[in-house]
This record gives C-alpha cells, sequence and structure tokens, in this order.
C-alpha cells in the first residue's frame, strides 16, 4: 500500500508535469511581459524618466483625446478594407486552386507558386510598390502613354489606397493558406451528393463549400485582422507619414521616450484586438469545425 | 607650416601625406604634439564604442583612428530619438556617445555621461565661439532654441546642472554642425525661392514636405509662421503652448487642403522624394541635397531671407569611463579637433569645431570653396574621392560666416515638449 501512493501521487502529478515547460515559457516571454506593461502603463513619466507610480493621466490623456478616437478609427477601416479584400481575394484564389485544378501535383505547385513572394522581405516587398505607384511611377507613365490619364494620378502613392494595397497584397498568404486548407479536407462526395440532388453550383458554393470552410476563413480573418491592428511600418512608408495608425501612434510615444504612455495605449489596443477576436469565435465556434 | 604651396596635379593623396608631414613637422618644432600620446602596452586592445547618428558615425573616421591612435572604435548609427533612448536608459552600453545639443540637454541631466575637464582638452582655445560663448563674432546676436553654448558648461565635475557661463567642464566637445535650410528642385519650382513661407506656397500644393521629427519639425514651421507674417515668437525653441496650437494649425490646414506630398524621417526618404520629383519644395538636410545632385537630379540648399536653422553635435564622454579607457576617450577627442576629422567633415559640407587645424588638411581651393563661399578653381572632390562639384559651381549659401552668421535658431526641446509632441501626433493624425 504505502508503495503504491507515491505511484498514484506520481501520475496525478503528471499532467501539471507535462504542461510545466510550456507553462514556464509562456510566462517568462508572454505573461511577464503583458504585465509589466501593464504596470508601466500606470507610471509617471517626463521628457527623459520614468517614475513609477500609480496614476491614471496615461489613460486619461489617452481616452480623452479625440485623436486616439480617430485613430482608432482610421485602424479599424484599414483592418475591415483589407479584411473585405483579403477574403475576397482568399477565398477565389483557394477555390481555385481547390476545386478547378485537377490534379494534385498542380495543386500544390501553384499552391506553392503562391508563396513564392514570400520568400523575401516585407519591408522590401512593401517599397518596391513606391516607385512604381509614384508620380512619375511605372503605372503613371503607363497610363499617361496610353492615353488614358492626362497627368499623374495622385492618389496612387501616399494615400489610403497605397496603404490598403500593400496590406492587401502583404497579407493576402494569410488568408489564402488556412482556406485552401479546409477546402481541401471537404469530402468531395458531399459535393457530388449535391449536385445529385439538384443543387445549382452556387448553391452548392452557399450551403456546402462556405459553412464547411468558415473554421479557415476564421483563421485568416484573425491573422490579417491582428496584422493589420498592430502594423505601424506600412502605414507609415505608404502613406508617407500622413496617416496615423495605433502601432505608429504607440512607436511614436516610444521613440519619444513616452514609455508608460505607449503601454497605456498598447493595453486598450490588446483589449480592444482581444474583443475582437472573441467576438470572431463566437461567430464560429472553431473547435468544433476543425 | 606651408601647406599653401601645392602644385596643381597633385593627388589629394599626397596632399594629405604632405599635409601629415607638415603636422609631423610642426610637432617635431612643437607646435603641436603627435599622435599617439599615449604609451601604454594594452591600448591596442582597448575599444570605444560609440553611437550616434549617421552623420559622424563614418568608418573613415574609425580606420583613422586606429592608424594613428592605436586603439579601435566601434561605431554604432541610430536615430536621434533611439541616441536619447540609450543614452537614458543604458548608459553602459557605450564610452563615448556622439549626440546633438538638444538631446544634450535631454539626457546629460540623468547622468549617463560625466563632464570632461577642458584643460585637457588641448584646442580647447580654438573652439569656434559659438560653442562657448555663443557668439560666432563679437557683435554676433545669440540665436533662439537650444543654443549650444547654453548646455556646453556644467558647474563642476560631479555637476548636472548646466552652468551659463564658460567653466572648466563641459558637456560635450563640439564636432559637427551647420545651417539647415530648405531644399527645392530649381528645375521644378518655376520661380525663385526666397522665404520659409514659399514651403506653404499654394502653388506647390501636393509637392511640398516636411519631416516629421517633432522636435525639429516644428521649427521649421515656426520659421514658415513667423515668415507669412501670423506669429511672432519670443524663442522658436521654447514656445508656449498657445504658440504650439496656433503653429499646428496652421500646419493643419495646410495638410488638409493638400499642400503635403509626405513626411519623411529619415534621409533616404527625403533623398527619394526629392529625386522622384514626388516633392519639389522641403526641409532637408545638406548631405541629403549633395545625395540628390549627385544623381545628376538638380537640386539647391536655398539660402532664405528669414535664415537658418542650425544643429550641432559634440563628443561626450559616458560616466562608467575610467582608468585607461577614459585617457583613451580623451585622446580620441583631442585627435578629433586636431584637423584631419575637421577637413573630412568640411569637406561634406559640414563645419568642424576647430576651424585652424581643419585648414592645414584642406587644399586652399578646397578651404576657398566650402568655408570662403568663393566659386571652386579646381573640380570638388568628395572624401572618397569622386567629384562632387565641377570647377566654377558655389557652394549654396556662401561662405562659413554667412552661413552660420544668419542662424536664426537652433533645434531645441522646449518646457513643453510633452504637450507639443502630442500636438504634433494630432496633426500627423489630422
Amino acid at each position: 500500500m504505502s508503495a503504491a501512493k507515491p505511484a498514484l501521487r506520481l501520475s496525478a502529478l503528471a499532467p501539471y508535469l507535462q504542461a510545466t515547460p510550456l507553462g514556464l515559457v509562456l510566462a517568462v516571454f508572454l505573461v511577464i511581459p503583458i504585465l509589466t506593461i501593464v504596470i508601466v502603463s500606470f507610471w509617471d513619466y517626463d521628457s527623459v524618466m520614468i517614475y513609477p507610480d500609480f496614476i491614471f493621466l496615461n489613460y486619461e490623456e489617452l481616452l480623452g483625446s479625440h485623436v486616439t478616437w480617430k485613430t482608432y478609427l482610421n485602424t479599424l477601416k484599414y483592418a475591415a478594407f483589407v479584411w473585405a479584400f483579403t477574403l475576397g481575394i482568399g477565398f477565389t484564389v483557394a477555390y481555385f486552386v481547390a476545386f478547378h485544378v485537377r490534379s494534385s501535383t498542380a495543386q500544390m505547385a501553384l499552391f506553392l507558386v503562391c508563396t513564392i513572394p514570400f520568400l523575401t522581405s516585407n519591408i522590401i516587398r512593401m517599397i518596391s510598390w513606391i516607385p512604381f505607384l509614384g508620380r512619375n511611377g511605372i503605372m503613371n507613365q503607363t497610363l499617361m502613354g496610353l492615353g488614358l490619364t492626362d497627368e499623374p494620378l495622385e492618389f496612387l502613392l501616399f494615400s489610403d489606397f497605397s496603404v490598403i494595397l500593400t496590406f492587401v497584397y502583404l497579407y493576402a498568404q494569410f488568408m489564402i493558406v488556412p482556406i485552401f486548407n479546409s477546402m481541401m479536407r471537404i469530402d468531395r462526395n458531399l459535393i457530388e451528393a449535391a449536385r445529385d440532388n439538384g443543387a445549382s453550383g452556387f448553391q452548392t458554393l452557399v450551403n456546402v463549400i462556405i459553412p464547411l470552410t468558415k473554421s479557415g476563413i476564421l483563421i485568416g480573418s484573425i491573422f490579417v485582422v491582428t496584422l493589420v491592428m498592430g502594423d505601424f511600418i506600412t502605414v507609415r512608408l505608404m502613406s508617407g507619414g500622413q496617416s496615423a495608425s495605433v502601432g505608429l501612434m504607440i512607436a511614436n510615444q516610444i521613440s519619444l521616450l513616452q514609455y508608460p504612455a505607449a503601454a497605456a495605449n498598447a493595453v486598450v489596443l490588446l483589449i480592444i484586438v482581444l474583443m475582437m477576436v472573441a467576438a470572431m469565435l463566437r461567430v464560429v465556434d472553431i473547435r468544433k469545425e476543425l | 607650416m606651408t601647406t599653401g604651396n601645392k602644385t596643381k596635379g597633385k593627388t589629394r593623396r599626397s596632399f594629405l601625406k604632405g599635409g601629415a608631414a607638415a603636422v609631423g613637422l610642426a610637432a617635431g618644432s612643437g607646435a603641436l604634439t603627435g599622435f599617439p600620446t599615449i604609451w601604454a602596452q594594452n591600448i591596442k586592445d582597448v575599444t570605444l564604442r560609440q553611437f550616434g547618428t549617421g552623420v559622424s558615425n563614418l568608418n573613415a573616421i574609425a580606420d583613422k583612428v586606429k592608424e594613428d591612435l592605436g586603439f579601435s572604435l566601434a561605431m554604432t548609427a541610430l536615430d536621434s530619438d533611439a541616441i536619447t533612448q540609450r543614452a537614458v536608459t543604458q548608459p553602459k552600453s557605450f564610452d563615448v556617445a556622439d549626440i546633438e545639443y538638444w538631446i544634450c540637454k535631454k539626457v546629460f541631466p540623468t547622468g549617463g555621461l560625466q563632464p570632461m575637464d577642458v584643460t585637457k582638452i588641448k584646442y580647447y582655445d580654438k573652439i569656434v565661439p559659438i560653442f562657448t560663448t555663443g557668439k560666432l563674432t563679437p557683435e554676433s546676436e545669440i540665436a533662439q532654441g537650444t543654443a549650444p553654448h547654453t548646455v556646453t558648461f556644467v558647474e563642476g565635475a560631479e555637476s548636472k546642472a548646466f552652468a551659463s557661463e564658460p567653466t572648466q567642464w563641459m558637456t560635450l566637445i563640439p564636432t559637427i554642425y551647420n545651417a539647415d535650410t530648405l531644399g527645392i528642385r530649381p528645375d521644378l519650382v518655376g520661380r525663385p525661392i526666397a522665404n520659409w513661407k514659399d514651403l506653404l506656397d499654394p502653388a506647390f500644393k501636393g509637392k511640398a514636405s516636411i519631416l516629421n521629427i517633432p522636435s525639429i519639425g516644428i521649427m521649421d514651421a515656426a520659421m514658415v509662421c513667423e515668415s507669412m507674417g501670423l506669429m511672432k515668437y519670443a524663442d522658436k525653441g521654447n514656445m508656449t503652448k498657445e504658440e504650439i496650437d496656433k503653429t499646428m494649425a496652421v500646419l493643419t490646414e495646410a495638410k488638409q487642403a493638400g499642400q503635403f506630398r509626405a513626411f519623411w524621417k529619415s534621409f533616404d526618404e527625403s533623398v527619394n522624394l526629392m529625386a522622384s520629383g514626388e516633392v519639389i519644395i522641403q526641409s532637408m538636410w545638406s548631405p541629403a541635397v549633395a545625395a540628390v545632385r549627385a544623381k545628376g537630379i538638380p537640386c539647391v540648399y536655398q539660402p532664405l531671407e528669414e535664415g537658418y536653422r542650425a544643429w550641432g553635435g559634440g563628443l561626450g564622454i559616458a560616466s562608467h569611463l575610467s582608468g585607461l579607457e577614459l585617457d583613451c576617450a580623451y585622446e580620441y577627442i583631442n585627435w578629433y579637433l586636431s584637423g584631419w576629422c575637421g577637413a573630412y567633415l568640411n569637406r561634406q559640407g559640414y563645419y568642424s569645431a576647430v576651424l585652424d587645424t581643419a585648414k592645414d588638411f584642406m587644399s586652399p581651393e578646397e578651404w576657398a570653396f566650402w568655408m570662403e563661399g568663393k566659386p571652386a578653381a579646381v573640380d570638388i572632390l568628395n572624401p572618397e574621392g569622386k567629384v562632387m562639384e565641377k570647377a566654377g559651381a558655389v557652394r549654396d549659401g556662401g561662405s562659413f560666416y554667412e552661413r552660420m552668421g544668419h542662424v536664426a535658431c537652433w533645434n531645441s526641446v522646449m518646457d513643453e515638449d510633452r504637450y507639443m509632441v502630442r500636438k504634433w501626433n494630432e496633426f500627423i493624425a489630422a
């Protein structure tokens, strides 16, 4: 009896022990940094130093300023547009590769082709749009050469247009991959059954394929929305510094040593993004779908 | 020292050798002390870690230090904001800081730097008086903003409080400075540009830019507002909240009317905006103008009626430095002022802190072009030996005294810094 007791205790402990390494990693690299950010967000600061304190001034200044609201709205606007475009493009591309391409070799080849632009740094891919879209850029020269426009189109670069275009270009892949993955798991018999029962192509799409790719759409959406919400460099480079995003606001505060203000901003952003993700998870039960 | 008898056709290299020989000769005669002056066995193991802005963190300087002084210099180039952060939050991560005077005003009181004893600075007496008394010539008026001399001295060896008069203890040894103005594309603006207010001329709608570094951008904006006759500042470098509000209102209105094509934050951005023709008038830095011109694109660093916005940087020594490393740091600073470096910087269109020594390392033609504002007698080469200006060219803005004598304000940090940054962020988001 006495020998069995420690063994029993050990087996009860085993799951905890198994979870410990991951738990420790998460505690050290995720929980502690976030707690630090939360703590610092209540500190005071001046132009050179930060002072441990417990004040709400950072939050008051942040939430009391119309600029904050405007910036959050602007960031949400980017997120909404980019989400809609990447979803449209991602779904179409994935659908084509998954259902229209018959041979699985060709499918894999086309899928890999989609990833080729991602073999290089995303900053470089971003910057390469600048000479393309510029006032004297390739796009404007082509349009004027074809006689389609008389004057260079100014809105192409350093505008919301160029920001959203670049975002869509950068993040479409994050939508394509999970949607393609979900589509490949759909039992082809289901589609045949739909056809046998007289469903049109559109009805099959709406009633069979879309419901079964929901998990992929959701995962892609989480990626795209969180990436856009946290971005600062794309907005800065592609808007020519003329537009603001939350990430850019935080980056500006950090560069001016206003760590507590940046921390407060980060906490608010974190809460908003978590709420968005929670809302998305309510729409689709990801555990059930997978 | 006779470096004036250089015959035409001599290469710059042989000239430099000649210059070095002349210095060596002078050293022998006791007029100058040669380097190195420290003869420690382990000096070659010493590495001083320097960080600063890209303008003066040049590998050529590190190489020359190794050659002349025997120890190594490891340089890190950062932007102004990152420098301020590093100096305040990681004072042990560097030995020598190459920072601007307005950054010094923020950083020195935090204790990361130690005051330097001027008696150990060999060329202290020859430093351009802008940095000691604030007056370029006895008649000069002191410009607005964080004028370097106001943050150059502290009360004592342990002090962190700035002194109003020159003392024995210096915060930074000046190394490099310049007068900034607007850069223009003369081929595209289509009319003469003479005032800061031209930046907001509706004729340049969608083709203007201003730099997005709040503390400097607001100064350019203030120059514009004053030039438009909308404002009169007691001190552009230290505005009241009301002045900040009014200045930002003018800028915001212009932004909403579509005046600006973009805002730039780094050197290369300003070069690309100008070279691609996206922007034809903008705040600019002198080497950026040179970089545009090097592409064969016309670009002028336009002197303006209201004067220049100036900036200056200097070397400071980290608090944690002592012993041999501290000696090396002083040695490095003395070497910096001894001429080779000054000539190198002058040839890039900046100014060096001790003019007399730099002159010995420059050809008379170079000196006449860069410092006296005279037409170039021969092709002017950059420090890498490439042609920078053809014979006959004249420097934009003219001579040293014409340019540095027309400084309207210095880059600065305001008492209402926090408020100003908030307003600036509002402007960017507007």
